[in-house]
């Protein structure tokens, strides 16, 4: 089958290639456009290594198909930061230990994120159970949910 | 200059300026903004894209294997079966992996590899997988350990001759070995007992769970020469592996390790390097393997499933006056367990005479089974705290208070021969019985538990080489892949040793060409060990710097002493000089007989014990037999915390792993012998609105023999989860579960069963 040409906007940045039919947005973004900052945990939407926002919805990037992503913006890991400067999210990250491996990290900021964009107040249950769908196996999310409610106090004291 | 280095680790009256801080990790940077490069984030020029052909039996013959369509499908580059590894005297070493990594006549599970391809793209990879045509004779399965071990069950292979019998036996069977550790004597010990309880357990295989697949890429080129880049605990181990497995001399492989996304001991066996590596060497282009996540579970690294029993005898003031356990624990189709930890570390942490531990390994049609987090400790610990907590409830006593009467002391010599130098058991007892958790009041259907837990930890080979830079700041590096920030744990010890922030030193893992072996990132051994050939590296290194003052200020070098990153006169007899910043000499160094720098390769040893308890409430739901963890606790001897925040980590980590294994984790194979919950969704790790915030208390009873007083602290923390919530949920209901996963429907069960007597 003819692989489908397909433009996207990526972190701000046009991207164009072409695309099996089978392939999933995250596919395309690790192999394709090299942005390898999405993981692959389990290709199945469970694990939300792979969390990306697509048209600013949190998706499980595993799940969407690569051709969906013509004429879509798309928001990932490696935009987070501005510049040299960290986000909040990542910044806290960093100074409280939330993370060990790192592998589930991109995916539970870009997580975090649009739930601050939602809920800039988030209560220590709203942040467990919106964080519910990105796995963890090594901080046991202490850390991490610290951090995330860390960081909100941060930005709406900013 | 023969002088003798330091051998002052601990440092005891050291005022310590880094160690015990918390700096941010020096790997922090690149994982929280997508750059850091895991197992499948390497991508090569002209690199094709391996995968694997799986049996969809548990056990079957291979008839034969017809890779012909495949390779002449468009695009395929490669196509690989046990036919291109050497074939292995069996029992020999490698004999096991190779027949693991590619099944050689016969599968011994669903999901072992047959073949393998490699294509230029994963699409016709994938295609060129089902073209694979294997013709198998199904033989009869056994999935169970008990089934397994009867007279008539289908043998699994006829090259398994229980080993540690008398005599040994004539005919094959699924039991690999026995072990017995044992002392004093039991019969007695029971004669002396008021209460004497005893009752059988049961464990389900579970799963390391680690969110990142195994993930590799290989280049072999026509020289003979192999470069592998892999997600890995022992980048060490795999060139070992990749050398024995493809008949190659080890200088010929160069292992690098990418970060890795969870290992907890599954990360300790290659599964897919030396295939990549084959695969490579046919097509004559690099090739990436990734599994996926369904591969993972079926094929890698599940946990021994265990059916254990134990009997402890006490007297009515508390006394344990005996104590026995018989374990028998399933490895899959291959040795390797690891079960004897079970019978040594089982009862190990009280002061026991008399006590005798059996274990039996057998083989099933499951995956081969691989270490995880204080291998086979946990599931043996599940039972006998649960033992020790009806024991002293018998009694009428206190649990801690009870543990307390009987915990081991230093001087204490275990069941396998080891003499505890200072310990920290007793300490972490009292402070659990301090701490305000153990006394808050709990609400309706809540309970409280407690259950106990220790780990040998391990030493072993480490090596480790410190340059300091021209402007005074150091690179170290090490060889052992990082799992938890002991990468910032070893640069805070650099840095103490050398007197410098530690924002001046650089840690680096490197690859297997730029240093002497190092053992496996496991048994809690890192910052032990690297911290021991580190603290080498870095003394060899200041002893240059010093020997470079004495020349600038040409006075003999012993006339030199080196303090907080300075070199000073010894004493105003050998001259009145300023000190000199280590900077200073760094930069005159180059000129001066090259940069200042020092290595080590050392066999660490003096590891100290760890120690550890769990308090846990849990309210259980009569209606539906779901239990809710509402408060965790953690108290644990770390000996001295490098970086509290990662010794916080791994505890709190540890008890949620555990909490997992508690309360939903199992595999569930159908009568067919294949796996039914090969995904996250159906194998349930938890997630975060399962647990509560995990409390934490770091005790630090020094070990003597290692830097700064640590010790490792990666696996004593799972070990005591499942019993703490068993003893909670028994507490809460009145009900005792002596099975895992304590799942909703089982507690029920239970609850049920009770409520008929």
């Amino acid at each position: 089958m003819a692989r489908k040409h397909v433009a996207t906007t990526v972190n701000g940045d046009t991207y164009e290639f072409l695309c099996d039919a089978e392939q999933t947005l995250l596919d395309v973004l690790r192999d394709e456009m090299f942005l390898t900052g999405s993981k692959e945990g389990c290709s199945s939407g469970d694990c939300g290594a792979c969390s990306v926002m697509l048209e600013g919805k949190l998706v499980c990037s595993c799940l969407v198909l690569g051709i969906e992503a013509d004429g879509k913006t798309i928001d990932t890991i490696e935009g987070m930061a501005d510049g040299e400067t960290l986000h909040p999210l990542q910044q806290k990250f960093l100074e409280e230990n939330g993370l060990q491996c790192g592998i589930c990290t991109p995916g539970i900021l870009i997580a975090a994120r649009a739930l601050l964009e939602r809920n800039p107040d988030p209560s220590e249950i709203e942040v467990r159970y919106w964080l519910a769908g990105n796995l963890c196996r090594c901080t046991g999310y202490d850390k991490i949910i610290r951090s995330v409610l860390d960081a909100a106090a941060d930005m709406r004291g900013a | 200059m023969a002088t003798q280095l330091d051998t002052d680790y601990f440092q005891k009256d050291k005022v310590l300026k880094t160690v015990g801080t918390r700096p941010i990790k020096a790997d922090g940077v690149d994982k929280v903004t997508g750059r850091a490069r895991f197992g499948a984030d390497i991508h090569l020029p002209s690199m094709l894209h391996g995968m694997f052909k799986r049996s969809p039996h548990p056990h079957a013959r291979i008839l034969s294997i017809d890779t012909s369509a495949a390779e002449a499908l468009a695009g395929v580059k490669a196509v690989v079966t046990s036919a291109d590894f050497p074939d292995m005297k069996p029992g020999t070493p490698y004999d096991d992996q190779t027949r693991n990594m590619m099944a050689r006549g016969k599968v011994f599970y669903d999901g072992h590899a047959v073949a393998a391809v490699a294509a230029t793209s994963a699409t016709i990879a994938r295609k060129a997988v089902k073209l694979i045509e294997v013709e198998y004779e199904v033989l009869p399965h056994v999935m169970d350990i008990m089934e397994a071990m009867k007279p008539d069950a289908p043998l699994l292979r006829d090259d398994i001759f229980t080993k540690g019998v008398d005599p040994k036996p004539d005919k094959p069977s699924n039991v690999t070995e026995r072990v017995e550790y044992a002392m004093g004597d039991v019969e007695k010990g029971f004669k002396e007992a008021d209460v004497i309880v005893e009752h059988h357990f049961k464990t389900k295989a579970m799963h390391q769970g680690y969110i990142e697949p195994q993930a590799c890429v290989a280049s072999y080129t026509e020289d003979g020469q192999a470069e592998v880049w892999c997600t890995t605990q022992g980048h060490f181990r795999f060139r070992q592996v990749c050398a024995n497995l493809l008949a190659m001399d080890v200088s010929k492989i160069c292992v690098t390790q990418s970060e890795m996304g969870g290992g907890f001991g599954g990360k300790n066996y290659s599964y897919i390097e030396p295939v990549a590596i084959a695969l490579s060497r046919k097509s004559s282009r690099p090739v990436k393997l990734v599994l996926s996540r369904n591969e993972v579970l079926r094929a890698t690294g599940p946990v021994s499933g265990t059916a254990t029993w134990f009997k402890m005898g006490c007297t009515k003031d508390g006394k344990i006056t005996a104590a026995e356990a018989d374990l028998i624990y399933e490895t899959g189709p291959f040795a390797g367990s690891m079960f004897a930890n079970a019978a040594m570390a089982g009862f190990t942490r009280y002061d026991l005479e008399n006590v005798k531990s059996v274990g039996h390994e057998v083989v099933t049609n499951r995956p081969k089974v691989a270490a995880f987090r204080a291998p086979c400790v946990p599931p043996t610990v599940f039972g006998i705290e649960q033992i020790v907590d009806e024991m002293a409830r018998k009694i009428g006593m206190d649990p801690i208070e009870f543990r307390l009467k009987n915990a081991a002391e230093e001087g204490y010599t275990t069941v396998y021969g080891q003499t505890f130098g200072p310990i920290g058991f007793t300490t972490v007892l009292k402070t659990a019985k301090e701490h305000p958790h153990y006394t808050a009041p709990l609400g309706a259907n809540q309970g409280r538990g407690i259950a106990t837990g220790f780990w040998f930890n391990r030493g072993g080979p480490s090596s480790a080489t410190i340059n300091i830079n021209e402007d005074g700041t150091a690179t170290l590096i090490t060889g052992n892949p990082d799992v938890g920030g002991s990468r910032v744990s070893l640069a805070m010890m650099a840095a103490e040793e050398l007197g410098i922030d530690v924002d001046k030193v650089r840690p680096s893992i490197a690859d297997t060409n730029a240093l002497g072996y190092n053992h496996v990132t496991a048994g809690s051994r890192v910052t032990f060990s690297s911290g021991k050939a580190l603290i080498d590296a870095t003394r060899k290194a200041i002893k240059v710097a010093c020997e470079r003052a004495a020349e600038i200020w040409d006075v003999p070098a012993d006339g030199v002493v080196y303090e907080d990153g300075f070199c000073r006169p010894s004493s105003s007899n050998v001259g009145d000089f300023d000190p000199l910043p280590l900077a200073e000499i760094a930069k005159r160094s180059i000129a001066l007989g090259g940069t200042i720098a020092g290595h080590a390769e050392i066999v660490a040893t003096g590891a100290g014990p760890g120690f550890g308890i769990h308090i846990v409430d849990v309210e259980v739901d009569k209606e539906t037999g779901r239990t809710d963890i509402k408060r965790y606790t953690v108290i644990q001897d770390a000996g001295k915390a490098i970086h509290p925040s990662q010794v916080e980590g791994q505890f709190q980590g540890g008890a949620v792993q555990g909490n997992g294994w508690a309360l939903n984790e199992e595999y569930i194979y159908g009568e067919d012998g294949r796996l039914q919950n090969p995904g996250f969704l159906d194998y349930r790790v938890p997630v975060a609105s399962d647990v509560p915030m995990i409390d934490t208390v770091i005790v630090e009873v020094p070990n003597p023999d290692a830097p700064f007083g640590l010790r490792g602290v990666g696996e004593v923390p799972l070990i005591p989860t499942m019993a703490a919530i068993a003893n909670a949920i028994r507490d809460a209901i009145g009900v005792r579960m002596y099975e895992l996963p304590m799942s909703p429907p089982k507690v029920l069960k239970a609850i049920e069963e009770a409520e008929k007597t």
